[in-house]
C-alpha cells in the first residue's frame, strides 16, 4: 500500500516523526485525569516520547535491547513503546494483571534488561521476583504514588529518566544522533515481541517485524476507511495484539486519538463521554452489557418495559437489513425511526456507541443473539478471526455481509487454506517472524510455503466465508465415536444471561456433561426478585431454586440441540454448578479469559469423575490464588443434577440418582 | 507479595506536640465521663485512643473539636490554651473528623460530598458568588482541583458523580475521609475508620491513613476497636478506661501493660 512503498516511514517511529508535521496540532492521545480529559498533540507526543527515549538511552539502553511494559494502558507505556522501538529496542508488553510467578517467566525468557511499570503494584510484582531476573538493570515506574520510600538505585521514576533526556536534548547534536537512529530503522526490524496468552502451557513470545505490524494495520485502515478524525478507546491490555495493532499501529497510521479511562471501574462512563467511532471487544464485553441492560429492564415499570418490548421486536425484525442497506417498507422505516428515539438510542448512548461506524468482536465466538440484538439497533458490529502470529487480522466481514455464525472473508493481504483434516491455515504478509527462542514451535507452526497453522478447525460455508468451528484439539468424539464439539455447546449455554462460563466434557465419554458458572451479577438480581436470601456466591450456587434456573436452561439448549442432526446425540445429560468462579489467577482461564480445558481436567478431576459415575453430590477442595498472590483453600459441597434430554438422546441416565 | 513496605519515620519521638491536654474532666450531672486526663498529640504522628466500650474515646474527641467543654482542666492546640471553643473555630484552626456512625449528605454526590469540606476554604463572599464569574469562578476552580486531587489520592474515581446514599458502607467511610481531608486539615481526628468494614476494606482504609499521614504529614487521631490496626497503625496508644487513663506509650509498651490486658480481658476476682 501508498505507505509502505516509500521507504522513509515503514517504522512506527519514523510515522511518529510524520504526524508530528502532518497532523502537528491534531489530538494523538487523550487521558483522563483529575476528572477532566487530557489532551497530547502529535507534536506534543514525539516531543514526549524524544526525551524519554533519549533517557533510556543515556541510561544505556542499546540496540537490540528488550524493554518490557507493564500497566494498564496509559500514555506513558505507549510512549514508553515508541521510544524504545527509536532506539532499536524491541517492547515486550506484559498482562498487567498477571501474578508476579508469570510475570517473571516472561522477563526471563525475553532477556528483558530494563523494565517499565505502571505503578507500585507492578514494581512490587517484579521486586518480588528479582532474585530470579539476573539481567535485570533497570525498573522504571510511572506513578509515585507509594514509591516515594524504595531507595532503590535502580528502581526510578519516569519523570527522572525523561527530564534526562530533556536536559540532553540541549546538547547539540543529540537530536540530529537520535534522529538519525529512528531514520536508520527498517521494516524488516523486530518491532514487538507479544507473549501470547497461551491456552497451553507456557507462553509463546511471537516476534512481530515492523513491516508485519505495519501492513496489517494499513489494511485494517483501509477495510473500514479510518482516518485522522476517528477515535477509539485503550482499555483492553497493551499485551495483546489487538491492542497493539488497534490502539498504536492503526493510530500512528491513520493518525487518529487514543482515548484512555481515568481507571478500570470508569471505563463505561469514559466510553460515554469520548463515544469512540471505532471499537473492538471481546464479546465478554457486549455480553456483559446485554446482561446489564436486562436486568435493569426487569427493575423497569410496565411502562418500559413494554416499549422496550415492542420496540425491541421491531428491530429484531428490519434492524438488520436497515443496516445492511436492504430494501425495508416506509412503515418499517418510520416505526424503526420511532424506536431509536424511544429505545436504541438512548441504549447506544448509555452504552457510549452512539457514534460507532465499525466495531468489532473478535477473540472468541459470540453468542448470535447477542451479536443480533446489538445489530439489530443499528450499531455496525462486525466479526474478526485473528491471532497473534497473524498481526491480528486473518478473517473480517465487510459491511453488507456479516453473519453471526461466520468470520468473513480473508483479510486483503492475506490467504486462508483449510488442510486436509480441517485446520484453517493462511499466509500472508502479516505473518509473524517467528517464536522467540523456540525454534520448535516456529517450525511446527509456520509450516512449508509460509502458510501458518492456527490450530483452529474451520471450513468456508456456501457463500465462501469462513466458519470456525473450536480449537481443532478439542474437537473430540464420544466414546461410540460420533463428533462432541465442546465450544459450539458451551456457546449455546453462554447466551443466557445467568450463565457466565461453561466447561463442556464428552471426549471419550458415553456422553455429554457440563461445569457451570453462574453470572453473579444477573443471578443475584434474580435471586432478590424472587426473595431469594444468600450470603455467598458459593451458598447462591448451591441453591435448589437457583439450580433449577440453570436446568431449565439446559434443558432449552438440549431442545435446540435435539433439532441439530450433527450434534443432537452430544445434549448435555448431566451438569454441575461449580462453587468457585473460574479464575485466570488460579490458572483455569488465560489472561484473555478463555477456558484452559486440560487444565480444568486436572484441578476438578473429581467432579468430573463425579459427573460420570452417576453420584449426587461432590464434595471438594480447591487451591485458590488470591488477588495479592496469597494462596487459599475453597471447600464446598456440589450437587450433580440429571438435565432434561429430547428427541434421540431422550433416554435418562442414572435413573437410580434422579 | 513481600516486597519492602518501609516504615515511616516522620513522626520522631522529638517533635513538638501540637495539641496537649491537661487534666481534663468532663460530666453530664451526675455521669463523670472524662476524669483527669492528660495526653499530647505531637506534629506528625498516629495517635490511637482505645479503651473499652463507655470508656470516653468520643468524648475526648468530642472536647478536642469543641464540641464538648470539659468543666476543668485545658487544652492547647499549636500553642494556645485555649478555654471554650465552638466546633467551627477548631474547624477554621485545622482541625477535621469524621464520625462514628457515617455523617454525609445522602442525596449529594461524592464529589459534591467532599466540595462542602472545602466551604471553609472560600473567601470570596455571597455577592461575589452571586456574580460567579471571575475571582469566584476562580476560587471554584482552585476547589474542584483539590477535591480531584482527594478523589485520586482516595481511588473514588468511578463513584465521582453516584449520590453517596446509594454507595456501601466502605465507600461512605472513604468518601467521609476525603471530606475530612479536602479541609487540609493540620489534625484529622478519625472516630472508628473502620467499624463495620471487612478486612479488604480494612486493609484499603488503613493504607489511605498511613498515605495520608505520610504523603500529606497530617497528624491523625484515632479511635479503634480492631487491635490489630491499632497496633500497626499508631505511633502511640493512649488507653482510657471508665474515663480515666489507665496507659500511654507505644503499642508494645501498652500491648505489656498489665491494666491494658486487665481492662480488656478482666481480672479473675
Amino acid at each position: 500500500m501508498t505507505i509502505l512503498n516509500s521507504p522513509s516511514v515503514d517504522t512506527v517511529p519514523k510515522l511518529l516523526l510524520r504526524n508530528a508535521v502532518r497532523f502537528a496540532d491534531r489530538p494523538a492521545m487523550r487521558e483522563k485525569q483529575f476528572g477532566i480529559w487530557r489532551e497530547w498533540a502529535w507534536k506534543e507526543v514525539l516531543v514526549e516520547v524524544r526525551s524519554l527515549a533519549i533517557g533510556l538511552a543515556l541510561m544505556g539502553a542499546a540496540k537490540g535491547d528488550k524493554i518490557a511494559i507493564l500497566g494498564a494502558n496509559r500514555p506513558r507505556l505507549y510512549w514508553a513503546m515508541a521510544a524504545a522501538q527509536s532506539i532499536g529496542c524491541v517492547p515486550v508488553p506484559l498482562y498487567q494483571d498477571s501474578v508476579a510467578e508469570e510475570i517473571a517467566y516472561v522477563l526471563d525468557h525475553a532477556e528483558a534488561r530494563i523494565i517499565i511499570c505502571e505503578d507500585q503494584e507492578q514494581v512490587d510484582k517484579v521486586l518480588s521476583m528479582q532474585g530470579r531476573l539476573p539481567r535485570l538493570t533497570h525498573i522504571i515506574y510511572d506513578d509515585p504514588r507509594g514509591l516515594e520510600d524504595y531507595h532503590l538505585d535502580h528502581v526510578l521514576a519516569f519523570d527522572v529518566l525523561q527530564s534526562t533526556g530533556r536536559t540532553a536534548v540541549d546538547a547539540p547534536g543529540t537530536i540530529e544522533q537520535w534522529l538519525a537512529g529512528v531514520e536508520a530503522g527498517t521494516d524488516d526490524a523486530l518491532a514487538v515481541i507479544l507473549y501470547t496468552s497461551g491456552t497451553t502451557g507456557r507462553p509463546k513470545g511471537v516476534m512481530l517485524s515492523f513491516r508485519n505490524v505495519l501492513v496489517s494495520a494499513e489494511h485494517g485502515n483501509a477495510f473500514d476507511r479510518i482516518t485522522e478524525t476517528d477515535n477509539v478507546i485503550a482499555y483492553l491490555p497493551m499485551a495483546w495484539a489487538g491492542d497493539h495493532i488497534f490502539s498504536y499501529a492503526q493510530s500512528h497510521l491513520a493518525g487518529f486519538c487514543v482515548n484512555i479511562p481515568e481507571n478500570r471501574e470508569t471505563i463505561l462512563e469514559n466510553r460515554r463521554e469520548i463515544s469512540p467511532t471505532y471499537f473492538f471487544s471481546p464479546p465478554r464485553v457486549f455480553e456483559d452489557f446485554l446482561t446489564h441492560v436486562m436486568v435493569r429492564m426487569d427493575d423497569a415499570g410496565w411502562f418500559k418495559r413494554w416499549l422496550f418490548r415492542v420496540f425491541m421486536a421491531h428491530a429484531h425484525k428490519v434492524g438488520e437489513p436497515i443496516l445492511d442497506g436492504k430494501p425495508v417498507g416506509v412503515v418499517d422505516r418510520l416505526l424503526y425511526r420511532l424506536g431509536s428515539f424511544f429505545i436504541y438510542g438512548p441504549l447506544k448512548s448509555q452504552m457510549g456507541l452512539s457514534r460507532l461506524r465499525a466495531g468489532y468482536t473478535a477473540g472468541e465466538a459470540i453468542g448470535p443473539e447477542i451479536f443480533r440484538f446489538y445489530r439489530s439497533l443499528g450499531l455496525n458490529l462486525k466479526q474478526l478471526y485473528g491471532q497473534t502470529e497473524a498481526c491480528v487480522y486473518i478473517a473480517l466481514q465487510s459491511d453488507g455481509e456479516v453473519h453471526s455464525d461466520t468470520v468473513g472473508r480473508a483479510a486483503p493481504h492475506m490467504q486462508i487454506r483449510i488442510a486436509d483434516d480441517g485446520e484453517v491455515l493462511y499466509r500472508g504478509a502479516g505473518v509473524f517472524v517467528g517464536y522467540f527462542k523456540d525454534e520448535r514451535s516456529t517450525a511446527s507452526a509456520i509450516i512449508d510455503d509460509g502458510w501458518v497453522r492456527s490450530g483452529d478447525a474451520g471450513f468456508f460455508d456456501s457463500s465462501e466465508q469462513l466458519k470456525i468451528l473450536d480449537r481443532i484439539k478439542d474437537v473430540g468424539a464420544l466414546a461410540d465415536g460420533k463428533l462432541f464439539p465442546p465450544k459450539y455447546i458451551e456457546n449455546k449455554l453462554k447466551f443466557f444471561s445467568h450463565v457466565k462460563e461453561v466447561v463442556c466434557f464428552g471426549n471419550g465419554h458415553p456422553f455429554a456433561t457440563a461445569m457451570i458458572n453462574i453470572d453473579l451479577v444477573a443471578v443475584s438480581s434474580w435471586a432478590e426478585r424472587n426473595n431469594i436470601s444468600y450470603s455467598s456466591y458459593q451458598e447462591l450456587t448451591a441453591h435448589p431454586r437457583v439450580i433449577e434456573l440453570i436446568a431449565g436452561h439446559v434443558a432449552t439448549v438440549n431442545r435446540q440441540i435435539a433439532n441439530e442432526p450433527n450434534v443432537g446425540h452430544a445434549q448435555i445429560r448431566r451438569f454441575v454448578i461449580l462453587f468457585k468462579e473460574l479464575d485466570a489467577d488460579d490458572g483455569e482461564l488465560t489472561r484473555t479469559h478463555k477456558v484452559r480445558r486440560n487444565i480444568i481436567v486436572d484441578r476438578y478431576a473429581p467432579v468430573i469423575c463425579a459427573l460420570y459415575d452417576g453420584s449426587r453430590e461432590i464434595d471438594m477442595s480447591v487451591a485458590v490464588t488470591f488477588e495479592d498472590g496469597r494462596q487459599g483453600v475453597l471447600k464446598g459441597r456440589m450437587q450433580i443434577q440429571n438435565a432434561e434430554t429430547f428427541g434421540v438422546a431422550a433416554s435418562r441416565v442414572f435413573e437410580h440418582a434422579a | 507479595m513481600n516486597a519492602p513496605i518501609p516504615r515511616r519515620d516522620i513522626a520522631s519521638s522529638t517533635s513538638a506536640p501540637l495539641l496537649s491536654v491537661d487534666n481534663i474532666s468532663l460530666a453530664f450531672g451526675g455521669v463523670k465521663a472524662i476524669t483527669d486526663v492528660s495526653f499530647d498529640i505531637r506534629k506528625g504522628e498516629i495517635r490511637a485512643i482505645i479503651g473499652p466500650n463507655g470508656a470516653g474515646k468520643t468524648s475526648m474527641l468530642n472536647c478536642i473539636n469543641g464540641f464538648y467543654h470539659p468543666q476543668a482542666g485545658s487544652i492547647t492546640y499549636k500553642g494556645n490554651k485555649r478555654e471554650r471553643m465552638r466546633p467551627h473555630v477548631a474547624a477554621a484552626q485545622g482541625i477535621a473528623r469524621t464520625f462514628q456512625n457515617v455523617a454525609l449528605f445522602k442525596g449529594m454526590s461524592t464529589l459534591d460530598n467532599i466540595l462542602t469540606g472545602r466551604s471553609l476554604k472560600v473567601r470570596r463572599g455571597l455577592l461575589w458568588q452571586a456574580i460567579w464569574f471571575g475571582p469566584a469562578l476562580a476560587e471554584q476552580i482552585e476547589n474542584r482541583i483539590a477535591v480531584e486531587r482527594i478523589i485520586d489520592f482516595l481511588e473514588i474515581e468511578s463513584i465521582r458523580k453516584i449520590p453517596v446514599g446509594k454507595l456501601s458502607y466502605g465507600l461512605q467511610k472513604r468518601v467521609e475521609l476525603g471530606r475530612a481531608l479536602a479541609m487540609e486539615p493540620d489534625l484529622l481526628l478519625l472516630d472508628e475508620p473502620m467499624a463495620g468494614m471487612n478486612t479488604e476494606e480494612k486493609e484499603d482504609m488503613c493504607r489511605f491513613i498511613l498515605d495520608a499521614n505520610r504523603r500529606l504529614g497530617t497528624t491523625i487521631a484515632l479511635i479503634e476497636h480492631d487491635m490489630g490496626v491499632v497496633m500497626d497503625l499508631s505511633d502511640r496508644v493512649v488507653v482510657l478506661e471508665y474515663g480515666r487513663k489507665i496507659a500511654d506509650g507505644t503499642p508494645a509498651e501498652v500491648k505489656r501493660n498489665e491494666k491494658v490486658i486487665a481492662a480488656y480481658l478482666g481480672v479473675p476476682h
